[in-house]
């Protein structure tokens, strides 16, 4: 939650103002061209050296999830009869589980789920919270009463415990992570779209969207043509920032054994079996412990600097 | 105002009313008690299963609709939230619990809430300097990391430093262990010694995202006009910043303060499971895993609860400290 409110301020309205002045001035006419909103984005992410470091670990994790497997002679539902609970060696990089499956082998299959997870959920509940909020805010009355009274129902509620009853008496199974995708969806959206819905209220009163109400649209075509598109920095930021905040979640879940079930693994279902002996045996914690860190560390680096470089009034990326 | 302020309230007890009432039948139609007795070893009699089940309104054979209203009507006119399918009395469980949580987080939380606003608030003075820069990834690295990870390196580095100091320094399961000695110095050094690790852990917690929101709102202040005013106008830099600017950047805080006090309780459930402490946030976890329906709506209501009252609060120091709402 705190990475979510603090995600989104200093968002000021989505701007449609052009780019910074000291950019639009070509030295002499002609001589250089005019920079688009998304490639002046562009060049003032670069600046921000944690996030680009943050985003190419990312583009690394995820190929190194997709292809790693190949790599690697032993897979993650192996068992090595011979080596039961091994510190790390030649054969086992990571070492092995109590069970004598490779750590290493885990460690990447877990990653995957979590990347999955992640960046499903933070897809998912972020177009909720776009649709709803930016709904809310335009239609106005009744509507937005109802809610705006739903969002404060579901925040009231600790989502950790909703989700963990669910899940408990829920389908078991190879697919009930999709369950776990779908609550935590459920749960994701209400913070965010609150702060959609304050943007819209402004973005509701320019002059374009008056424009196209007169001409006869229908709302939901300006909620979908001129609203969204026009608070979508807030949206990139919020989904970002999501994709941190689903692992958490999920990882959180798992750790207890309320999330992704065996024989499957998540990042967290493998820290919470190698916690219970962390102090005597700590190979198994730390592998998926480490990569777990670099993970969320990344996306959270990747969503400041997405911040700083959407947010025309920051000063931080720098002159464009 | 105050009609205003009643009007609210009416708003949060029927918004907690739902919101615990939905919790209910979610429980009730997911968590199974009567499978804790089928796993016994010997088997228990059906009867005897099923009895025990219906004295204490778990029974599932009996309609949701009964079951919710024998248990709302017990906790409107008795304030009894029922028993665990073991029997243990919910009401007792949360008195006690409530206790443990509030010893052990009190110190942590407080200190972390301090100490993230002053590094925060110094951070933003040296924007893009070394120190800034230093702690702005610390900070990063603390935030990324879930609490689960953060309680086990701990015990894992406490228990490598206990190995080389020879003796058992740090401590970490439970709230108290054996005590050595006679008097009171001993007892109270053992709880000091158990809360040390938990207490660290807590504060890091805090410090870290406290200290990243403070920084954003001391640099928001820093960058504002009355701040350069302050400035201009020929004020120390020390008196521009910490009464002008300083002053500003902590009414948000002191909202985000209000908030996390009054959640502080529920929130420290891995802290809590990991270093063995029996609080609130543990319960949590404890009642899902031990199928005890009563217990998961009574810390579903008891976080509602705390919500609601940091909602309140946050509302009230908002209007005590900004003139603007104060006057308007």
């Amino acid at each position: 939650m705190t990475q979510h409110s603090a995600g989104s301020q200093g968002v000021g309205p989505a701007e449609t103002a052009p780019a910074p002045a000291e950019v639009e001035q070509p030295t002499t006419p002609g001589a250089r061209k005019r920079l688009s909103r998304g490639q002046l984005t562009f060049r003032r992410f670069l600046r921000n050296k944690t996030a680009v470091v943050g985003a190419i670990v990312i583009i690394t994790l995820a190929i190194i999830a997709a292809i790693g497997p190949e790599l690697f002679y032993w897979k993650f539902d192996d068992i090595d009869y011979d080596a039961f609970l091994k510190g790390p060696d030649s054969n086992h990089i990571l070492g092995t589980t109590q069970a004598g499956r490779d750590v290493l082998a885990l460690t990447l299959r877990g990653m995957s789920k979590s990347l999955i997870i992640g960046f499903m959920v933070a897809l998912i509940a972020t177009s909720i919270a776009a649709l709803v909020g930016a709904t809310a805010a335009y239609v106005g009355g009744f509507t937005e009463k109802a809610i705006l009274w739903i969002v404060d129902l579901m925040l009231v509620i600790p989502s950790f415990l909703l989700i963990a009853v669910i899940t408990t008496g829920g389908p078991q199974g190879p697919n009930a992570w999709l369950l776990l995708v779908v609550l935590l969806a459920i749960f994701g959206w209400p913070l965010s779209s609150r702060v959609v819905r304050s943007l819209t209220l402004s973005v509701k009163e320019r002059e374009y969207i008056q424009a196209a109400k007169f001409m006869g649209l229908p709302a939901w075509k300006i909620i979908i043509r001129h609203i969204i598109p026009n608070v979508s920095s807030l949206l990139i930021i919020d989904a970002t920032l999501g994709v941190g905040y689903a692992i958490l979640a999920e990882t959180g879940l798992s750790y207890f054994g309320f999330g992704v079930q065996a024989p499957d693994t998540s990042l967290g279902t493998l820290i919470g079996e190698g916690a219970r002996m962390a102090t005597t045996y700590p190979w198994v914690f730390m592998g998926p412990a480490t990569v777990l860190v670099i993970l969320v560390m990344s996306v959270n680096a990747v969503g400041d600097g997405l911040r700083d470089a959407l947010d025309p009034t920051s000063g931080s990326g720098g002159r464009a | 105002m105050i009609g205003y302020v009643l009007r609210r309230l009416a708003n949060y007890i029927v918004l907690l009313f739902v919101a615990v009432s939905l919790t209910y039948v979610l429980a009730a139609t997911q968590l199974n008690p009567r499978s804790l007795f089928l796993m016994r070893n010997p088997p228990l009699d059906p009867r005897s299963i099923e009895s025990m089940l219906l004295s204490r309104n778990l029974s599932e054979n009996v309609p949701l609709w009964e079951r919710y209203w024998t248990w709302l009507t017990n906790v409107l006119t008795k304030w009894d939230w029922g028993q665990s399918p073991m029997g243990a009395v919910v009401n007792d469980e949360i008195g006690a619990r409530i206790w443990v949580s509030l010893r052990l987080l009190l110190i942590g939380t407080m200190l972390g809430l301090v100490l993230g606003v002053a590094i925060g608030a110094w951070a933003a003075t040296r924007q893009y300097k070394i120190s800034d820069r230093v702690i702005t990834v610390l900070t990063l690295l603390v935030v990324s990391t879930p609490a689960f990870v953060i309680g086990h390196v701990s015990q894992i580095l406490a228990t490598d430093a206990n190995r080389r100091l020879g003796y058992q320094f740090f401590e970490f399961i439970g709230e108290t262990g054996a005590i050595h000695g006679e008097g009171w110095w001993p007892v109270l050094a053992d709880r000091l010694q158990h809360l040390l690790l938990p207490t660290v852990v807590l504060m890091l917690l805090g410090l870290a995202s406290m200290s990243r929101i403070q920084r954003n709102l001391m640099l928001d202040a820093l960058g504002s006009d009355f701040v350069r005013t302050a400035r201009a106008k020929g004020l120390r830099e020390n008196k521009a910043v910490m009464k002008h600017a300083l002053r500003t950047a902590l009414i948000p805080t002191a909202t985000y303060v209000a908030f996390t006090v009054a959640t502080m309780f529920v929130g420290a459930t891995y802290t809590e499971k990991i270093f063995g402490f029996r609080g609130m946030g543990a319960y949590g976890i404890d009642t899902i895993q031990g199928q005890d329906i009563h217990g998961v709506v009574a810390v579903t209501a008891f976080a509602g609860v705390c919500v609601l009252v940091g909602a309140v609060l946050s509302d009230i120091f908002v209007a005590i400290l900004d003139p603007r709402v104060r006057l308007s």
